[in-house]
């Protein structure tokens, strides 16, 4: 468990180029398969981070834990907008909990939250 | 794969395009932007390094009311006397003003009316951080320096004694890199994957700090004969079970006490010795394996009675810099909800780390941030000395090293880069591709992990060694040695493996070193002799460095040359006083209930 890539939803970003969830990934796990999709090498090397999450402009990216963490059927996804990030924390029972975090911002920052 | 050379010239020359890495490279262009800069980064520097996932606060800034001297006396108590007063000083005399610097850029620092940034501690700023990597690595891109994304780096090059440069290859496509440069500055973080990790399998890598920081600019410098300081200082954070959530986040927020199993806040109920509330980060740890070890473990921040709402603030700030955390505090939600209330949240240890940004470890430099290399300057977790540095910290000393660069740089000649010091780097670099069928770079990680867990302090002996253990972890590091020679790569991926497991024998074999010979607990679990369990401030009151020497670690030891700089610290300036500060010797708890 780890890094989930839906394939019914990635298009690469839409370009012949380095894909952004290609480009961030701190460890270099995630790569482009022979279909044209994303994936992750391997999940025992991911970090969590949800870089890869966060960057996909089409919210093919969802993360799990490792079921040796106990937390089976709780998910993540994010989305990075230009001053802000949402996020939505699905629990094991459906419900779908979101935030959000301020990103960028010039001073004077004052949050809305 | 492509084993092609491609030679590149600069005149300042980042390994490592992290926290220090990109604010050198906007520095140096900003100073002046005649200079070629170049930055030699393993990932990309949207999201490298250990701020990839973010932050939530700064902890190294002065706060209303702080003084560098002010954070220099918290600093000596927290290392118990051995720290190095001018670099914390000429580091703290920085901070405040890269963290402007940085809120400038768009890194959003909420304050409040009166425009101080909102207090977590003395030395700790709450940030909205989700975003911190990419905008400081956005700033380096545009700085005009050229940064070299996926580019690992592997080695110095030295000409007649002198740093000229740096060799590295493509984890792309497997090219190798030869960048000759008139100054070079190291900060490629810290050493993660040393010990056995936290977490199993699949979890392996749900651990604290970066698992892809590991320990390249150590072993750069090491294999270069660079002079090392306290490795044996290591660095253990008290966490949330599992998750490795920072309990500071909860204590804050959220007011939770650390209470054992007992339901007893055991800080101030059993440690008051220890400062109770007020003790060292280290005694906080390791109170908490006390108590297990007195019958009245696990221990727990006690988060009953907290509502919903705050808690959802929690779970916001574990998304700004541990998303997983985030995930499972919402789990752990679920099921108060089940049950009416917020169970405690259980607490422990993880695993140790040689991070010299909140310990000591790391090369040994001067105030203007010169190694023991000429040519080669070290910033950010890679340098020793100055613990509590963090993020900010590490930017405060990559500006300070950038300074003195630039002068370096105008006296300079073109360097040169020596074609045997070269082909030999490239041999080295290469050699795990011809060897098909040899030993996975995973394999040789396990034995790592497993060697420096069981007999130099892991988590399954509850960080404790001894001289007879550590002698049998110096064996094993040896023996493992021959399984480096057998190393096997298909992929310029797993050649980044195997260097990143050769790089971390390396520190491993210098960690055990310093740990043999400081013969005395100074720092509780990070540092933790069972032979030698009492402080010794009469013979240890120095710094433990090494140098190597054909493939040994030649120990020297350095005085702490307390407030070198016009500080006057009288309650700290001896080791009795600090002994006093720090109280005596603590009774051991599991010996007396």
């Amino acid at each position: 468990m780890g890094i989930f890539v839906d394939e019914n939803v990635c298009n690469r970003c839409g370009t012949a180029d380095e894909p952004m969830c290609v480009r961030d990934c701190p460890g270099d796990l995630m790569f482009i398969k022979e279909n044209n999709k994303a994936s992750i090498t391997d999940n025992r090397e991911c970090w969590d981070c949800a870089a890869c999450v966060k960057v996909c402009p089409t919210q093919a990216i969802h993360m799990q834990l490792p079921t040796s963490l106990v937390v089976r059927g709780v998910t993540l996804k994010g989305r990075a907008l230009k001053h802000k990030t949402t996020w939505s924390i699905r629990l094991r029972n459906g419900e779908v909990r979101n935030y959000e975090t301020p990103s960028t911002g010039r001073p004077p920052f004052t949050p809305s939250l | 794969m492509n084993h092609e050379v491609v030679e590149l010239a600069c005149d300042l020359l980042i390994l490592g395009g992290g926290a220090a890495g990109c604010i050198a490279a906007v520095e140096a262009r900003e100073r002046d932007p005649s200079l070629r800069v170049i930055v030699m980064e393993k990932a990309h520097v949207y999201r490298s390094g250990c701020l990839a996932a973010g932050i939530s606060a700064l902890n190294a800034y002065l706060t209303e009311g702080e003084t560098p001297e002010s954070f220099l006396r918290y600093t000596i108590r927290e290392t118990v006397g051995v720290v190095r007063d001018d670099l914390t000083l000429t580091m703290a005399q920085e901070l405040n003003a890269q963290v402007k610097r940085v809120e400038e850029w768009g890194l959003p620092i909420p304050r409040d009316e009166i425009g101080h940034p909102l207090k977590r501690g003395r030395a700790s700023i709450k940030i909205f951080g989700e975003r911190i990597k990419p905008i400081i690595g956005k700033r380096a891109e545009a700085s005009g320096a050229v940064i070299l994304n996926r580019v690992n780096a592997t080695g110095l090059a030295v000409t007649g004694g002198r740093v000229v440069g740096a060799f590295g290859f493509s984890t792309r496509d497997g090219r190798f890199y030869a960048v000759r440069a008139k100054t070079v500055l190291v900060s490629t973080g810290g050493a993660a994957g040393l010990y056995r990790p936290n977490n199993p399998g699949m979890a392996a890598h749900r651990m604290w700090y970066s698992p892809f920081n590991t320990g390249a600019g150590f072993a750069m410098g090491l294999r270069r004969g660079a002079e090392m300081t306290s490795f044996e200082f290591r660095f253990i954070p008290l966490r949330v079970k599992d998750a490795i959530a920072p309990t500071g986040e909860i204590a804050q927020w959220l007011g939770a006490q650390q209470i054992n199993a007992l339901g007893e806040p055991y800080l101030e109920k059993y440690y008051q010795h220890l400062g109770g509330k007020r003790m060292l980060t280290q005694d906080r740890l390791y109170a908490t394996l006390m108590e297990y070890r007195a019958g009245r473990g696990p221990c727990y921040l006690d988060l009953r009675g907290v509502n919903a709402r705050k808690l959802d603030g929690t779970i916001t700030a574990y998304l700004s810099m541990a998303p997983s955390s985030a995930m499972i505090m919402a789990d752990e939600a679920y099921y108060a909800k089940q049950g009416g209330q917020m169970a405690p949240i259980e607490i422990a240890g993880g695993e140790p780390h040689v991070v010299g940004g909140h310990g000591l470890s790391g090369y040994w430099i001067d105030p203007q941030r010169r190694t023991t290399l000429p040519g080669l300057y070290a910033a950010g977790d890679v340098a020793g000395g100055t613990p509590k540095k963090y993020a900010s910290g590490a930017w405060a000393e990559a500006v300070i090293a950038v300074r003195e660069m630039i002068e370096e740089v105008r006296d300079a000649a073109e360097p040169v880069i020596d074609a045997a010091d070269l082909a030999r780097e490239r041999e080295r670099v290469y050699a795990p591709t011809d060897r098909p069928g040899g030993v996975p770079a995973r394999d040789v990680e396990e034995r790592l992990q497993k060697v420096m867990d069981e007999y130099a302090g892991g988590i399954s002996v509850q960080y404790g060694y001894a001289e007879g253990t550590l002698r049998l972890a110096k064996l094993h590091l040896g023996r493992l040695r021959d399984e480096l020679a057998a190393l096997s790569a298909t992929t310029p991926y797993e050649l980044m493996h195997c260097h990143e497991v050769i790089d971390r024998v390396d520190v491993a074999q210098t960690l055990v070193a310093h740990m043999t010979h400081r013969r005395e607990t100074r720092w509780h679990c990070y540092q933790e002799r069972l032979d030698y369990p009492e402080r010794d401030d009469a013979r240890f009151m120095v710094f433990v460095n090494s140098v190597r020497e054909n493939g040994e670690d030649k120990i020297i030891e350095r005085p702490v040359e307390r407030a070198a700089i016009d500080v006057v610290l009288p309650e700290l300036s001896d080791g009795a006083l600090i002994r006093g500060a720090y109280s005596e010797r603590p009774p051991r708890p599991s010996g007396e209930e």
